[in-house]
């Protein structure tokens, strides 16, 4: 058992984490931030994607005390207010969800693929998101919604 | 190597619900002091938006905006029986108990609203935007908020209706074969294109072309997507998802859960075009049908034909793998050869 420092969406957070305590259990069990979801818990379905210093990993696997003094960004902290982010924005005007189980995790992979690449193709949405599975859409809406957040984000940054 | 192409269609007649021993829904509902609409059900949303679909429903009747209604999809111990959530039933069933349910809460909400503003409750209607209005004269008016505070504090009454739709069994004539088994039935036609490479056997679905009539699409939207989404999956089975060829016998190879199945991710999309078109159901909740089930069987026959289209090979046995089509491949090969 130790004391774990985070960040998390730009506010630090103690906690105390034993070995097995995971990055997602952390979020979810200790902070509250149930945005993350628990689907497979071995890593195979996306659905507890957050961004760990910046990079979109899956946090079932990450043992939280792994990663002292991380920067982590989670779904919950991408809303300005009320003002959606680009790409939660787009999710909801595409209709990009259904039962919403794995869109935390899709939104998570999609934000940290137009953090470093502003002007994706459909080839490289289609492998950022290829570790995030859906069961519903059929992925087309959220391709597409994605496709649309980078331009959304590209209009944004000219103004 | 050569790339072969072909084309395919399927067909699917799909029916609504199903016979057993009938097929009924119930539903409750009742108003809030603050003038909401809690709508009680048993019936579960899977996520394919079975809440959002009868809370339209409810709304539509009420006369009510979609914010003052509440689905309550709690506790099959507690709440209003429903058969479940299968056969494609939810929109249909429960959405007629929702109606009738409404129906009659709606009643008691103008019985209520007539008292407060001393007029007849026949001469009232809703607006849609939370007011009861008399006809002809909208300025004398009043909130759906009043009415329940009147209806609790006032006048003693609970704006409340109760709902069922019940599917009697049905059975056969036996001198004609005729029943009507499931009330309803709806239609879809998929295209399919695929590539066939006809030195590894990999089939690549190219494309998929959906025509559904579905009666009324409450919610086109979501119809949209539970034909996409549901195209996906008939494309998983038909040529990704199996637990062969080890199942069950041995645990040593292959898939031993649902995790480790082959599925289609983005990559393996086809392009995708939908039709709905819509031919209301004299039975259906404002003329709906069930679509659900169906969305994932005509792609595979569909995909099939393509195949055969491509190739000549003949498959009747999912998932249509690399293996079994150069199989096919070969046996034709062979057989040409010896004739």
């Amino acid at each position: 058992m130790r004391i774990v420092n985070l960040k998390v969406n730009g506010v630090g957070q103690a906690f105390l984490a034993r070995p097995e305590t995971t990055l997602l259990l952390a979020l979810r069990e200790q902070l509250g931030l149930t945005g993350a979801k628990r689907g497979c818990a071995q890593g195979a379905c996306g659905s507890c994607t957050v961004l760990l210093d910046g990079e979109p990993v899956v946090s079932c696997l990450v043992p939280a005390a792994t990663v002292d003094g991380a920067d982590i960004a989670t779904v919950e902290g991408l809303a300005d207010g009320e003002k959606l982010s680009d790409v939660q924005q787009a999710f909801l005007d595409g209709f990009a969800t259904q039962c919403g189980f794995c869109t935390p995790g899709m939104i998570m992979s999609a934000e940290a693929l137009l953090d470093r690449n502003p002007n994706p193709t459909r080839d490289e949405v289609n492998e950022a998101i290829s570790g995030n599975v859906c069961r519903c859409t059929g992925y087309e809406p959220i391709v597409s919604a994605i496709l649309d957040a980078a331009e959304r984000r590209r209009e944004g940054a000219k103004l | 190597m050569t790339l072969l192409r072909g084309r395919g269609y399927a067909s699917v007649n799909y029916p609504t619900g199903m016979n057993l021993g009938g097929d009924p829904s119930q539903a409750l509902i009742h108003a809030t002091t603050m003038g909401g609409f809690v709508v009680s059900l048993s019936s579960v949303d899977l996520g394919q938006g079975l809440k959002t679909v009868v809370a339209q429903c409810a709304a539509e009747t009420l006369g009510m905006p979609m914010e003052n209604v509440i689905i309550d999809t709690a506790d099959t111990d507690t709440g209003p029986h429903c058969m479940g959530t299968f056969a494609s039933r939810g929109t249909h069933r429960v959405g007629n108990a929702v109606i009738m349910a409404a129906r009659e809460a709606r009643e008691v909400m103008l019985d209520v609203a007539a008292e407060e503003l001393e007029v007849d409750a026949g001469d009232l209607e809703t607006d849609g935007t939370g007011y009861v209005r008399l006809k002809g004269s909208p300025e004398t008016k009043i909130h759906i908020s009043e009415v329940a505070l009147a209806a609790h504090f006032k006048q003693g009454k609970s704006i409340s209706g109760r709902g069922i739709y019940l599917k009697e069994r049905n059975y056969p004539v036996p001198e004609t074969g005729e029943m009507d088994p499931d009330s309803c039935q709806a239609h879809a036609c998929t295209v399919a294109e695929v590539e066939v490479d006809d030195e590894t056997g990999v089939v690549t679905v190219l494309s998929l072309h959906n025509t559904y009539e579905i009666g009324r699409a409450l919610n086109p939207g979501m119809v949209a997507q539970q034909i996409e989404g549901g195209a996906w999956m008939g494309v998983s089975h038909a040529i990704f998802e199996s637990t062969e060829p080890y199942y069950p016998a041995s645990r040593d190879h292959g898939p031993v859960d649902f995790s480790e199945y082959l599925m289609p991710g983005p990559a393996e999309i086809p392009v995708q075009t939908s039709v709905i078109l819509e031919r209301p159901a004299s039975n259906g909740p404002f003329g709906a049908k069930g679509i659900g089930e169906m969305t994932a069987n005509a792609p595979i026959p569909a995909i099939a034909n393509a195949i055969f289209d491509a190739c000549g090979v003949r498959l009747t046995t999912m998932p249509f793998t690399p293996e079994s089509v150069l199989r096919g491949i070969d046996a034709r090969r062979d057989d040409a050869l010896s004739a």
